[in-house]
């Protein structure tokens, strides 16, 4: 009981990150809101012509995901930053990398998750095949965290600005370039009866690359930050 | 001879040689150097602006010095990480606590990020007199009370050496005298202090070391 322990002290951090955005509500209510929100507006703006909503659904859900997980990002260090826990946490004697995903598995399950859960009803609106769902909820699956890890760096860099919005979308979006490519052609190529191993292969390097390397840049960020 | 040889076991001390820090290109304090041991307080004083919380915030090690450095036990903090962080305590000028939780909450989250003290959190409570408080959010609670929140991180884990960057802020007269009985017991039972402040301390003198950053 008197000792460090790391397990205890990563379920702690996970468990009250929950707890705050079940607290806070619209941290939990608002990424998913703008998901389902632009998703709806395009059979809207295009009209009801089913055969090219069918072809570009891929395409709109994933970008919509995409704005979707940038607009929350800001949650994921903002609050720490301003209220002084996040020096609490450096200070810590854990591995400041490994707070960091526990820190954006908290986000993704606040943030990410939900987009993948409402996703086959959004796919089925627009018309995408029933059997393409599955695909589509495998690309969001593997490409979801890797927004919620790469968007970490980019918070964590410019958590110490006042308006950061901007720039932070400059940083972040050319790097989420690659998963929105791989992730929506995998849809695209499902329906045209092709095979998208390789495109999942793609997106699960990808999540593994991240998942190696953002945490360490996200700390080292965090510290300038800091600074 | 044997005396000898168990006085070397390393007893912690926290060395500063050659500190400078500058802040948009002002020099906040160049070339200091102290020494602190088991027993003892540096009271780090300086008009505002001197680089009080700089200096704190380089000794944390989560601001780099722009010279110098500073060892524990003989090695850089920077080298040693996590295994320095964990044996100090840090209240900062933010509470570092987070007001969507209830104090207990708050208090159990810090438990978990350090090394754990040997009482209950209502124990703790108890001694920041916030018992009746246990269940509330910190939200509702005042400035006096949160700061004791974040006070109660001292004593829920077990650290050598604290660093306070003006702990009495928003305290009431008990709140500060429950404050200074905090330090001085946690220097007679072998611990560290290093505070700033701007109301006069009242310590027992044989313990206190003063700097001054402004002179």
């Amino acid at each position: 009981m008197n000792e460090l322990s790391l397990t205890r002290a990563l379920y702690a951090l996970l468990k009250r990150d929950l707890l705050l955005a079940v607290r806070r509500r619209s941290e939990l209510a608002n990424p998913i809101l703008f998901f389902v929100l632009i998703t709806t507006l395009f059979p809207l703006g295009i009209g009801a012509d089913a055969k090219l909503l069918q072809s570009i659904a891929p395409g709109i859900i994933w970008v919509a995901a995409l704005l979707a997980a940038l607009l929350s990002l800001d949650h994921l260090f903002r609050s720490d930053f301003e209220d002084g826990t996040l020096e609490q946490l450096l200070l810590s004697a854990h591995p400041v990398s490994l707070l960091v995903i526990t820190k954006v598995l908290a986000h993704w399950l606040i943030t990410g998750l939900p987009l993948l859960i409402v996703s086959p009803l959004l796919a089925l609106l627009l018309g995408l095949p029933a059997d393409m769902v599955g695909v589509l909820m495998l690309s969001l699956l593997l490409g979801t965290p890797v927004l919620s890890l790469i968007g970490a760096i980019g918070v964590a860099l410019t958590v110490g600005l006042r308006r950061s919005g901007v720039i932070l979308s400059l940083l972040v979006l050319p790097l989420y370039v690659p998963v929105l490519i791989f992730a929506s052609n995998a849809v695209d190529t499902a329906m045209s009866g092709m095979p998208v191993t390789g495109q999942l292969a793609m997106l699960a390097a990808l999540l593994v690359l991240s998942l190696t390397l953002a945490p360490l840049a996200t700390a080292a960020a965090l510290r300038m930050s800091l600074s | 001879m044997l005396q000898e040889k168990a006085e070397q076991i390393p007893s912690p001390i926290l060395n500063v040689q050659g500190l400078s820090c500058e802040r948009n290109d002002r020099l906040l304090f160049q070339h200091l150097d102290f020494e602190l041991r088991p027993h003892q307080v540096l009271l780090v004083e300086g008009r505002n602006g001197s680089g009080k919380t700089s200096l704190l915030k380089i000794l944390c090690g989560i601001r780099l010095a722009d010279d110098g450095e500073v060892s524990w036990c003989g090695e850089s903090i920077q080298r040693l990480g996590g295994e320095y962080t964990h044996q100090l305590a840090y209240v900062g000028h933010t509470d570092g606590i987070k007001l969507e939780l209830s104090v207990a909450e708050n208090l159990n989250m810090a438990r978990a990020m350090g090394r754990p003290a040997n009482v209950s959190i209502d124990t703790v409570l108890e001694q920041l007199k916030l018992s009746a408080h246990h269940d509330d959010m910190c939200r509702m609670l005042s400035a006096g009370q949160r700061r004791r929140v974040a006070l109660g991180r001292l004593l829920i884990t077990q650290a050598p050496l604290w660093i306070l960057d003006e702990p009495f802020t928003s305290l009431d007269t008990q709140g500060v005298a429950f404050c200074e009985a905090l330090i001085e017991q946690h220097i007679t039972s072998g611990g560290m202090v290093v505070m700033t402040s701007h109301h006069a301390v009242n310590l027992d003198n044989q313990y206190v070391q003063r700097i001054n950053l402004s002179t």
